[in-house]
């Protein structure tokens, strides 16, 4: 089906947060940190004081009221500590967004700078054990001996994987409109959760939650930066008490590489091995990331190993280190993606070591429950992608040897990855409602760009029994009932089990149902439940310039049943597109000398380009899963980007006979390794 | 962004004459708007030449004679430019995007400023932007800058495609300013860094490009390829204007090589080329051609790629242009 509001954004008519109109608008632009480490001593804002249309300047020399246990990176101009460099020190609120511009960069800060240190190595002395790991998994889990494993394997790898900062850089940046009305504040916000947003926001300026209200009916992307409240929205709301109007904050792209997360560059050892026939005696992922001094972020990059595949030892392991850096935060399959990267990329290490195709070597170690937990899967089908995407892929034609294919000046090659991701889902509450003919579903979920509401209207349509067209949902407002947000692809699971419900009692009450799935969650369980998928890639590599082009990536998943094959085939093909751009394109470089990132821009970060994905194609395999929710469905927003990179790398690889075991793969690495 | 006045002007003689100290010339805006954003560029005033008569890509001779103001996308689909310059029609298609081809006109594309991280983030260092401040590009992020040419005070590179290819093409440069009408061989508008890495080229302030002449294209074939990571909107990591002429004895009667992507001026490589004439056409006089052109080379730690990128490149065109 179409998406419902589809025809609003192809003409323009669908808001998003700042173009919302408001009377009397104002406008703040941040003053940001010209130290990675130290304190601000002096803040100088007489000149831009008196620039014109300045309407007021904040600052640590006037400390706004704010939660003391609020978020650090939320806790603007409370304190004259700098965390990173970029980070929130002043803001100006002028009448218009130029006007607040040029008086921000007229703010003059001193600083007494400290020494600071950027950079992730994998050497660092303060490296720690952090207690959890994303969103609360153990840090460190053992299972058998894994010394005894690889001791005993025929076969094993002992390699280490790198992979760089990188940024969420959603099409929309961060941008937020905020009204005071009396102490009622409204905030039109981009964001991955109204709800949640709106609970932070109260939390930190210290209101009741039903003071505030967060709207948020469109959101132009987010890949998880968006997940959480980000400065902007807490600056909008300062900045509109301050001035006494409704004040706009929009982010540049430089500012979204400074306060909205990232991805935390990871160094991950990987040692495996295998017996003589390719069944697993040992896996070993041990990883290194970092965080800010400020939050301790845990990304989970080795967790997807305790579920991947058999093996009678099994150890996995995360350290952290505590940076002079911004937060590192949610991006598209936090933990899954790295970590799948190191380990689908050492399976293929393993795979030619021990002369192995690695579609078998995978099939080989398929586990019959969770290998760490030792739960049942409530489905698991990595098989079934495996057997499927290699006989649409043309695999069975794949003659091993590496760097033995030419085509006029490229190197051929093809290269394959398993990918997973778990599927969970959230309470949540949801209303639906018999009005003038129509079914209004009412829920504070987030469509940011997912077709969320398209799918929401299908769920309840299908639920009801009524044509789609009867019925409306409504979303993106903390005022409709309380709903989680749309991030660890269990937005549509969470939702749309409310919504059904919902629908269902408004079926035995013929006008009007409420629902709140708490209970029925509480319930479940027993299960392990998740998501997986195979990806194949075809790559070119021009020996003599390094290029790198990929003429064919395609993904098989099994994810439960779909509900919208166009929205679904979307989000797959998108995050497979976001994975070749990690593979081969995306990095953000740490300035070592200034602290934060020298490219901090589209023209200098670079995403894939229509150029570089000609042809991507996405398919999944019916699979039935009566364990995970009332639509049977699991969560397809993350899948898509976990493997990819991997199968690109292994492609590579079979192309050229090269490991570039340091993401992403450049020409200059190519080059290097000729 | 700064305050600033804009005014347009009517015709060349008219922009010269209200061309004032503090005042920047605007055409399609693709790269001065930005850098006004950025705060690097603060103009008092812009004159903005986007519509002076001078949109007209028209043949002179065997030559070419194109307007300043002629939108990138229109010149590399016009018809004489494809009929004749082949290389020329390349470099400026594989520039940018096509959004911005649509407004960039050929005189801004050849005064588009260097590029470097450092220089585009004003909270930093950059002897382009304050001489004396210092280059943290040289210590720091250089991995897509300059290999040839540069100075201990910059090591920017000049990003424009189309730029290379007039610098092969040897193309003329018209100008007019306050001090009348001249014209400036290409290479030779751009300037290297030395120690006056703030100027890009060697324009005197107030004068205007009006027209850009191409002599008649010379014989042989010729091409451009660009070396990106990304296949498309992205500046060139190296970059090469090549074109090539094999006599009938199979020795090279005429070469054209220039290379983008790595110095701060479009890099005719004159080594390569004088290596090249009379030599055999083949995969041993490439070789030596690209050698005797990059032992000029002082690669920095993270660049040192280009080197050997730029070999390869120089030879595989070549190879790729032999008969």
């Amino acid at each position: 089906m179409n998406r419902v509001e589809g025809h609003d954004k192809v003409t323009g008519r669908a808001r998003y947060a700042v173009e919302y109109p408001a009377g009397d608008v104002a406008y703040a632009c941040p003053v940001q940190s010209e130290i990675a480490k130290g304190r601000v001593t002096a803040i100088d804002s007489a000149d831009a004081a008196a620039m014109p249309g300045v309407l007021a300047v904040l600052s640590s020399d006037d400390p706004p009221d704010l939660a003391e246990d609020a978020d650090p990176e939320l806790r603007l101009f409370r304190g004259r500590e700098v965390a990173y460099r970029g980070q929130f020190v002043a803001a100006v609120v002028a009448d218009t967004y130029e006007n607040a511009r040029a008086a921000a960069r007229a703010v003059r800060v001193t600083y007494a700078a400290e020494e600071h240190d950027v950079l992730l190595r994998a050497d660092h002395p303060e490296l720690y054990r952090p207690d959890k790991v994303n969103p609360g998994f153990p840090a460190d889990t053992e299972k058998g001996d894994v010394a005894a494993g690889i001791a005993g394997a025929a076969v094993t790898v002992d390699v280490t994987y790198r992979t760089p900062v990188l940024h969420n850089n959603p099409m929309e940046p961060h941008a937020a409109l905020a009204a005071w009305d009396g102490g009622d504040l409204t905030v039109h916000d981009s964001t991955q959760g109204a709800a949640a947003d709106r609970d932070t926001i109260a939390r930190t300026l210290g209101l009741p939650p039903g003071r505030v209200r967060v709207v948020s009916r469109h959101v132009g992307g987010g890949f998880g930066s968006k997940g959480t409240t980000r400065p902007h929205a807490i600056l909008a709301a300062l900045a509109a008490r301050a001035a006494g109007r409704p004040v706009k904050v929009a982010l540049t792209r430089q500012q979204l590489f400074d306060v909205t997360g990232y991805r935390t560059p990871t160094i991950q050892r990987l040692r495996l091995g295998c017996d003589a026939g390719g069944r697993l005696t040992a896996i070993e992922h041990e990883v290194r990331e970092q965080s800010s001094t400020l939050v301790e972020f845990a990304e989970q990059a080795a967790v997807p190993a305790r579920t991947m595949y058999a093996t009678p030892a099994l150890r996995t392991a995360h350290r952290l280190v505590r940076l002079d850096v911004a937060t590192p935060s949610w991006m598209r399959a936090p933990g899954e993606c790295p970590g799948m990267y190191a380990l689908e990329s050492a399976m293929d290490e393993l795979a030619a070591a021990a002369g192995i195709d690695p579609v078998e070597l995978r099939v080989l170690n398929e586990p019959d429950a969770e290998p760490a937990g030792g739960l049942p899967f409530s489905s698991r089908n990595l098989v079934a992608c495996l057997r499927e995407g290699a006989r649409r892929f043309g695999w069975d034609r794949r003659d091993p040897a590496p760097g033995v294919r030419r085509e006029g000046r490229w190197l051929v090659g093809t290269g394959v990855a398993a990918s997973t991701y778990p599927a969970k889902r959230r309470p949540s509450q949801a209303t639906a409602t018999a009005e003038d003919g129509k079914f209004v579903v009412r829920i504070a979920a987030a469509d940011i760009g997912t077709g969320a509401r398209t799918a929401l209207t299908a769920i309840a349509a299908a639920t009801l029994g009524v044509p789609a067209a009867r019925v409306r949902v409504e979303l993106g407002d903390s005022d409709l009932p309380a709903a989680p947000l749309a991030g660890g692809s269990m937005g549509l699971a969470s939702w749309g089990s409310a919504v059904v419900r919902a629908c269902e009692e408004l079926l035995r009450d013929g006008r009007h149902g409420t629902a709140d799935t708490t209970a029925e969650i509480q319930a479940g369980g027993g299960y392990a439940t998740h998501a997986f998928g195979a990806q194949f890639a075809e790559v070119r590599v021009d020996p003599a310039t390094g290029e790198t082009r990929v003429p064919r990536l395609l993904g098989v998943f099994a994810v439960g049943r779909v509900i919208d094959p166009d929205l679904a085939r979307s989000q797959f093909v998108g995050g497979m597109t976001m994975g070749l751009g990690m593979a081969l394109m995306e990095e953000s470089v740490t300035d070592e000398e200034f602290g934060g990132f020298t490219n901090h821009d589209l023209a200098q970060y670079h995403v894939p380009a229509c150029a570089d994905v000609p042809d991507v194609r996405a398919y999944w395999i019916d699979e039935d899963d009566p364990h995970l929710n009332p639509m049977g469905a699991k969560g397809i927003g993350e899948i898509g980007i976990v493997g990819t990179a991997a199968a690109i790398g292994n492609a590579v690889h079979h192309a050229t006979g090269l490991r570039v075991r340091d993401l992403p793969i450049t020409p200059a690495k190519l080059l290097a390794g000729f | 962004m700064k305050p600033f006045e804009y005014t347009r002007a009517g015709a060349a003689a008219g922009a010269v004459a209200l061309f004032r100290p503090g005042d920047m010339y605007l055409g399609g805006g693709t790269n001065l708007v930005d850098l006004m954003r950025l705060g690097v560029a603060e103009p008092e005033r812009l004159v903005d030449v986007s519509r002076l008569p001078l949109d007209r890509v028209e043949a002179d001779g065997d030559g070419l004679r194109v307007g300043a103001a002629v939108r990138n996308s229109d010149l590399g689909a016009h018809p004489l430019v494809l009929a004749r310059y082949p290389m020329l029609a390349r470099a400026v298609l594989s520039g940018a995007s096509g959004q911005i081809r649509n407004m960039a006109t050929v005189g801004g594309n050849l005064l588009q400023r260097t590029r470097c991280p450092y220089f585009q983030d004003v909270s930093k260092p950059c002897n382009k932007r304050l001489r004396g401040s210092g280059c943290p590009a040289i210590p720091g992020d250089h991995a897509h800058l300059a290999v040839l040419g540069h100075s201990p005070a910059c090591v920017a590179t000049h990003p424009s495609d189309m730029a290379v290819a007039l610098a092969a093409l040897d193309a003329r440069v018209h100008v007019t300013g306050p001090a009348g009408s001249r014209e400036v061989p290409m290479p030779g508008l751009h300037r290297l860094p030395g120690d006056e890495p703030d100027r890009d080229t060697v324009l005197e302030p107030g004068e205007l490009i009006t027209a850009v002449a191409l002599p008649p294209p010379p014989p042989g074939r010729a091409t451009y390829r660009k070396v990106r990571e990304r296949a498309s909107f992205a500046f060139a990591l190296v970059s090469v204007a090549a074109a090539l002429d094999v006599g009938a004895d199979g020795t090279v009667a005429g070469v054209r090589l220039a290379l983008g992507g790595v110095a701060h001026a479009p890099w005719r490589a004159t080594r390569a080329e004088a290596a090249l004439l009379g030599a055999p056409a083949g995969e041993e006089a490439f070789a030596r051609a690209a050698e005797a052109e990059l032992e000029q080379a002082v690669p920095l730690p993270r660049n040192a790629y280009k080197v050997p990128l730029a070999r390869n490149l120089i030879v595989q065109t070549l190879r790729e242009l032999t008969p």
